[in-house]
Parts: C-alpha cells; structure tokens; sequence
C-alpha cells in the first residue's frame, strides 16, 4: 500500500532497462521492504539494473521477460509483473527508430509503431485491470510532446506516442473512482541513451529531472504531466501554429 | 459509477455500493465494495461470502488512517444495522449495538443517570470502533481504555459464526485480542458495557496555564494525582522560552450541589449537543490552516484561558467533545489531508519527550495542535497504552519533509520502548511494528484461531504486515 505520506511497498517498471523508467523507480520514496519488478525484453541490461537497485537497498528485485513485439502471451506477463500488488506501475517502453529508414522500409516503422504503442496496448488494459481489482495503485505512463506534433525528424515515434497518449488518457477515464490513478508524462527533449546521438533540443531534460516531476505528481495527484512545465504553454503554442509556418521552424 | 465517499457510510444508502474511502485524515484513498447489511444475518452472509481481498468492518470512518479501509475488498458497515441501547439502570449496564455512536448512546443514557465508562475525544465513534481501537480518554490514567469497561463482545466470526466473548474467563484471550485487534478478529455486533453513575451532566474543570512544556508536563503529571479527568492542549507552534506553552484542564463530574440549576428528579437535565457550523469542501489543495494563521489562534486560545488556575463548570459534551461542534473540520486540511500522529513513551524515558519534540519542529513538520496526556499500561496484546507519556499531534500530510522527519521520531520512540496508535496510524514503518508491539506474534496467534482464512483484512493489515508477518524472500 502507498502511505499517507507517499511511500511506496511495490513498484513495477516496463521497460526495464529505461533510464528513464529506473530513475523515476529511484525517485519514489519506498518502504524497507520494498519490492520493484522489472519487465522488458532485455535481460542482461535488467540483470545490472537489478543489482544497482539492491545496491541502493531495494530489498527484492524481480525480473520479467517481456517483448511489447512478441504476439500474445501478454497476459501472462501482467500477472506474474503484478504479482507483488504493485501500488506504482511505469510504462516506459520507448523506442525512436530510424525516421529516415521507417520512411524506406515499411517493418521498421511498424516496428516503431509496435514497440511505443501497439504492443503496449494489451498490457496497459492488463494493467489497468489489475489495479481495479486491488482497489489501489498509480499508473504512470512515459508520452512525449513529440506526441503533440508531429514532426519530420520522428514523425513516425511521435504518432506511436500519441496514440499510446491518447489511449492512455481514455483508460484513465475509464478508471475513473476505481482508486487507481493514472499520470501521462510528456517530457521534452531527455539525454538519455536514446538521445545520446542527437543534439538536445531547446528545454531539454534529464531522467532525474524527469522522476522528480513524477513524484511530485503522484503526490498531487497530477494527470498530465509536462517536464520541465514550461514545455505545457510552448506545446500549447505551436499546436496551434500553422502548417506553413511550423514546417518552416528549425529541428 | 463508483464515487467518493470519505465520510461515514449513509445509514439509508444501497446494500452494496463501490466507494472510494479514506480515514478521518482523508489520506490514501482506496476502492472497496461496501456492504450495508440491515441485520446481524446479513453481517455473517457478507463475511461468508468474501473474495479474496477480504472483509473489514467500518463504523463511522473516523480512524484518521486505513484502518477501515480495505482496497479491492469488502467493506462491512454497521451503519446500516438497527441501533439499540437497552439499559440496565438497577446496576449501570447498557448492551449496545456495535454501529451506535457514543453520542446516541449517551443522548440514551446520560439522562437516565449515566455516563460511558471512557470516551474518546469525539461522540461520534461507533461502539464497535471504539472496542476495535480501544480507545481512551482523559481518565485513561485512572479508568484505563474503553475495553477495560465493555463485560461482553458479541463477535461475528468469519465463517465460524458467533462467538460472546468476556474479558475473564476461557475467552479472555479471543476478548483481548478483539480489543484493539483493529476490526482484524471479526465484526463486533454488540456489547454491554458497564457504565459510570453521574449526577448531573456537567463537569467541574480546573483550568491552569502553564508557561513551557515542562511547567505543562508537571502540572499535568499532578493534576493526575487528584482529578479523573486530566489533559493538555500544548502549544507547539510558539517559539522560544513559550514552546510547549499550554493549557492544563483537570475536570470530575459535578454534583448537583455544585451547579446553580435546581435538581429537575428523576431525570438529569442535559444541555444541548451544539453543532455550530459544518466546513465545506475546501477546493485548495493544501487547505486554509498554516502556521501563520494556527500561530495567531494558538495565541488566542492561550489568552482565553485566564492566567491563574481557576475552576469552572462545563457542559459534559463542550468538554468531551471541543471539536465536535465543528463538523467536518478534516476538511480545514485541504484535500491533501492530515495526519494525526500519537505516540507514547514509557516513564522511564519521559525525560526524552521534550527533545524527541523540539526535534520534530527543528525538523519543520508544522504541529497544528497537540495534545499531552498520561497512560497507564494496556492489557490487550495490541494495546496502544503504556504507563507514560502519549502525545497527539495534527500536521498537514503535504508538509514537505514530513516523512524523514516522523522515521527519525519513531525510531526514537522505538528505541526507548514506545509505540505509535495504530488506529491512527497512516504511515508507520511495517519494521517497527513488531518492535513496538513486542507481544504481535501473542496477537496472530489468537486472531488466526478465530480467523484461520483470514478473511478479515485492511489496508492497515497490508501496509503494516499485521495479519501476517511480512515474507522475507
């Protein structure tokens, strides 16, 4: 159970080697005996994440194999992820791909659009299922402002997160006075590995920026999520740019 | 649609509804399914037919924490249940309903000549909350808690059926661990409770200002020597040679002798119940009370009281109850809550309260409003009491640096053999449990008898492992 001042007993992370993901798990202030799972479908990498995380004094780490790519079995998956009754769940499966290459080669956009969203559709209706059952437990999910817009340098990642934003934000109606609360995390520009080839954009951030905006919004219980904030009325603003006009900015 | 309720379960509600529940402190919300059952019968259906997630009782949903709360299960009112008090006036015995509020029981039988053996700080706690958390009073130093004065419990049991259980006798233990067992042994569906004979319904209150928390700790440890009924309200919020300032109120009941009214036989003459106001919902986060604001009325409520020791009469219900008069006032906190932390210390370490303390505010954690009392030790094995000192302090649950500041204060309290009030308790540390309540494996073994399935669970058994020790692997 999540206590009345935040601490946590269970974290489940997917994505399990997200630098991101790992960094808002360390973000969340969490019980002695606190248990974090952590899903993906790459072992080795888990594998250290884990033993950093005991370093820390996590008292248990749990690993799960899981592929958003792989057809079916999903729903195996989410039970034995959600076994420790998780009172915080991270989605922070990412994947940017190729732009140039999604635009020649049809699988690697499917690809693209597989690992951000398809794939993650049958687990976050697992997910979300199991928290209704147990009556409790926050729901965090990793979107991007590249979902707001889309643009030419990874259109094709951005409509990937823009479904899973808008997905997202329906489950969370859904959920609605089911005790679980749910969080949209729509950080800019985040060196992290993914982005460690490109040159950050403007208002960019990092993953321990980005985990403390979490935990903050979990406390308040926040919705949506930008990080850093001032990226919510930049957002804002050039939605409602023109076409002919937006083309036309750098980047 | 499922919807929030915070509060007490509405007596005329549906028999089953999904409802989003917290405590009295409005902290961690969480779903369950709660049951309204009409009957006793109806109690032992909703409790045979539980799922997994398990069943817990709630009365008037005024514990501060989780523990009437029970995430994905099932939680039993006894709001729904008819409330009775038959009285026994010959001998001062009353057998209860569990869901009837100490308020309605005593609207019955105070003008009849009699008075609850121990109240808590509110009327408005069910029978079976106030056997559940065992609660105590001003006169836990002399009367000890609520249980010390209930003869029998009538326990529904999880699949087992009923069970009467007495505090001597074969069932002694069943009985004990009940008291204070946190709801987790079975639902309570009466009791019969031996009462106290008063005379009129007022009190006699000495009054005394003290100066720092040690003046208010030794006139509060002398005034036990003489009065039934002692506390202090201290002023944590004052700096300086003022900080623990306080407000010492030694009260007995009054005689008729005492009072201008002329005696009106047979009955007692009672003045009225006021309830003078009812706070809405507060739409800001953090609520209207900060320290600036609490700093001012601390300071007024000081100078209220005079400077020299008086002595006064006092409506019984004005000086149970302050509080009471306000309805809703949890909600002063905004919705991101409160908290109320209690705490005791044995004797032995009382010289260790004032810098635990001065600790706690050096910390930052803003204390709205303490209270200071002396206890003599428990006898259940999940008793909160302990010969000592026990302090309540009301904080805002969004106080930033709360939570590193209420670990160091309960390690220090574990380490000189204190506890914390589980019934208020949102946020304890699951390690510290057995620590401060070394006789918990006592307690398991004796609910897991009762209830081998262990169909009764909370929120506050999960949180804090109770029910079950916490598994290592």
């Amino acid at each position: 159970m999540r206590d009345a001042v935040g601490r946590v007993q269970s974290v489940l992370l997917v994505g399990g080697s997200s630098e991101i993901g790992l960094a808002i798990v360390r973000g969340l202030p969490r019980t002695e005996s606190a248990v974090v799972c952590l899903a993906g479908p790459d072992r080795p990498d888990m594998e250290r994440a884990a033993d950093a995380l005991r370093h820390e004094g996590v008292a248990r780490v749990e690993i799960v194999d899981f592929d958003a790519c792989a057809p079916g079995g999903q729903a195996e998956v989410v039970a034995t992820a959600c076994a420790d009754e998780p009172d915080v769940v991270i989605v922070a499966t990412g994947y940017l791909g190729d732009q140039q290459l999604a635009e020649r080669d049809p699988e690697a956009a499917a690809r693209i659009v597989d690992i951000n969203f398809r794939g993650l559709v049958p687990v976050l209706v697992g997910i979300a299922q199991r928290l209704r059952s147990q009556g409790h437990g926050t729901l965090v999910v990793m979107s991007t402002v590249a979902g707001e817009r889309p643009r030419l340098a990874n259109y094709t990642y951005g409509a990937a997160k823009a479904g899973l934003d808008a997905f997202t934000r329906g489950l969370a109606a859904s959920l609605d006075g089911s005790g679980v609360r749910v969080v949209v995390v729509r950080p800019g520009f985040v060196r992290t590995r993914m982005t460690a080839h490109l040159k950050p954009a403007p208002f960019s951030t990092t993953p321990d920026k980005v985990a403390q905006a979490v935990a903050t919004a979990i406390d308040r219980g926040s919705r949506i999520i930008w990080v850093p904030g001032i990226l919510r009325w930049v957002m804002m603003v050039l939605r409602h740019l023109p076409e002919s006009l937006f083309r036309r900015l750098p980047g | 649609m499922p919807r929030r309720g915070a509060g007490d379960a509405s007596a005329h509600g549906p028999q089953r509804q999904e409802l989003l529940l917290t405590g009295w402190g409005r902290t961690a919300p969480t779903r369950a399914v709660v049951a309204r059952p009409a009957s006793a019968d109806g109690i032992d259906d909703v409790l045979g037919g539980s799922g997994a997630r398990g069943v817990i009782p709630r009365g008037m949903g005024r514990s501060y924490g989780d523990a009437a709360q029970n995430a994905g299960g099932v939680v039993v009112s006894t709001q729904g249940l008819p409330g009775s008090v038959e009285l026994d006036s010959a001998v001062g015995r009353a057998r209860v309903s569990a869901g009837t509020s100490l308020g309605k029981l005593i609207d019955h039988i105070l003008p009849r000549g009699w008075f609850p053996g121990v109240v808590p700080g509110t009327q408005f706690v069910s029978i079976g909350g106030a056997i559940a958390s065992d609660v105590h009073g001003k006169n836990h130093h002399r009367d000890g808690s609520f249980c010390e004065h209930v003869r029998e419990i009538d326990l529904a049991l999880p699949r087992a059926g009923r069970a009467a259980l007495t505090p001597d006798g074969d069932a002694a233990d069943a009985f004990w661990a009940t008291a204070g067992g946190m709801g987790l042994t079975g639902v309570a569906l009466a009791a019969e409770l031996q009462l106290r004979p008063v005379t009129t319904a007022y009190m006699c209150v000495d009054t005394t200002r003290t100066a720092d928390l040690e003046q208010s700790m030794r006139v509060l440890a002398d005034a036990d020597a003489t009065a039934q009924y002692t506390v202090a309200w201290v002023d944590l919020l004052s700096r300086g040679g003022a900080f623990g300032r306080g407000i010492v109120t030694a009260g007995e009941h009054a005689a008729p002798g005492d009072i201008d009214q002329a005696g009106t036989e047979p009955g007692i003459a009672v003045p009225p119940n006021r309830r003078l106001a009812s706070v809405p919902v507060v739409p800001v986060r953090t609520g209207v009370l900060h320290p600036g604001a609490m700093r001012l009325f601390n300071e007024l409520y000081f100078r209220r009281a005079p400077a020299e020791p008086v002595r006064g009469i006092e409506p019984i219900w004005g000086y149970f109850f302050p509080l009471d008069v306000v309805g809703n006032w949890n909600r002063l906190y905004g919705r991101a809550g409160m908290l109320q932390h209690q705490f005791v210390i044995p004797e032995t370490a009382a010289a260790r309260l004032i810098p635990m303390v001065e600790r706690l505010v050096a910390d930052g954690v803003p204390i709205y409003l303490a209270v200071l009392k002396r206890l003599r030790d428990a006898s259940g094995p999940l008793g909160f009491p302990i010969r000592g000192w026990t302090l309540a302090l009301d904080i805002p649950a969004g106080a930033p640096g709360l939570r590193e500041a209420l670990d160091r204060l309960d390690t220090a309290v574990a380490d000189c053999g204190g506890r914390v009030y589980l019934a208020k308790d949102a946020r304890l540390r699951a390690e510290l449990v057995p620590v401060m309540y070394p006789r918990l494996d006592e307690w398991r073994a004796v609910r897991d008898r009762l209830d081998p399935a262990r169909v009764m669970r909370s929120d506050l058994d999960r949180r804090l492992s109770l029910v079950a020790p916490q598994s290592l692997t």
